[in-house]
């Protein structure tokens, strides 16, 4: 088994804030990142995918495949975005870190090819800050 | 020791904002800023490097106390645009285009009456981590 990791990134504003809640609550628990007007951050996303190599290519998949399938279906979407208000896929949700690499993670799993098994998505909201999932 | 030294401080603040003219029409817009004219804004981690060139002091062996410096920093220019929309939240840009090179020309006038007269200032901007402005270019 090999892992393969394509790595992209996007820009995109954000702010968590609990719809449900007060503004006094959601400035409570989200601090500085509810802030009513958004921030941004430069995100960069890492998409891993595992499997044998197929004796023919040497190729796990085909990356540059790989490539067009997370821009297509995961860039095109989320770049330059704001991502509470422009993004389908993020519609209803907390946007924060975690729920946006689940969200990324269903995306994608969509439109891969049956043969490829998605590893983990990885998620960087900062140099210093990222979550990891695997799926289940 | 008489040598001119420069010294650097890192900091960082994420903030939102767009690229447009209020006095073009969307198309034009659209057109000259593609998707960083995007009306719900977008984002980023923006990387601040403040280089301060000197003679180092003769008591303290210091071109600038880089500890002094963190504070400013942090006090002028973190309080004031972290996890803000520049084009919302800040006087600064209520009327001028936020790009990087326009963000770099403000950081250096808030940060330049507090530092030295004798010493130079310049700062790097990091929009993303490709691409960065400098001010003053040299």
């Amino acid at each position: 088994m090999v892992y393969l990791t394509r790595i992209e990134h996007f820009n995109a504003a954000h702010k968590l804030s609990n719809p449900a809640w007060s503004y006094e609550k959601n400035e409570e628990v989200f601090g500085k990142c509810a802030n009513e007007n958004w921030h941004g951050h430069n995100y960069e996303l890492l998409v891993t995918i595992k499997g044998e190599p197929s004796p023919d290519t040497g190729f796990i998949f085909d990356v540059k495949r790989l490539s067009n399938l997370i821009r297509e279906h995961v860039i095109e979407i989320v770049d330059h975005r704001n991502l509470n208000v422009d993004v389908e896929f993020m519609k209803g949700k907390m946007c924060s870190t975690e729920n946006l690499a689940i969200g990324i993670w269903q995306q994608l799993s969509q439109h891969l090819p049956a043969e490829v098994q998605l590893h983990c998505i990885r998620l960087y909201e900062t140099p210093r800050i990222y979550v990891e999932y695997f799926g289940g | 020791m008489n040598k001119r030294v420069a010294v650097f401080r890192r900091e960082h603040f994420n903030a939102a904002h767009r690229l447009f003219n209020p006095d073009w029409d969307d198309t034009t817009n659209e057109k000259v800023f593609g998707k960083c004219a995007l009306p719900n804004y977008h984002g980023h981690n923006y990387e601040l490097e403040v280089k301060v060139t000197g003679k180092p002091d003769k008591k303290t062996g210091y071109v600038i106390d880089l500890k002094e410096l963190s504070d400013l920093v942090i006090k002028e220019i973190h309080s004031r645009f972290d996890h803000k929309n520049l084009n919302l939240d800040t006087e600064e840009f209520k009327e001028l285009n936020p790009t990087a090179e326009n963000i770099a020309i403000v950081i250096y006038k808030l940060l330049r009456p507090h530092i030295k007269e004798k010493l130079d200032l310049q700062v790097r901007l990091y929009e993303t981590p490709r691409n960065f402005v400098e001010y003053p270019a040299e």
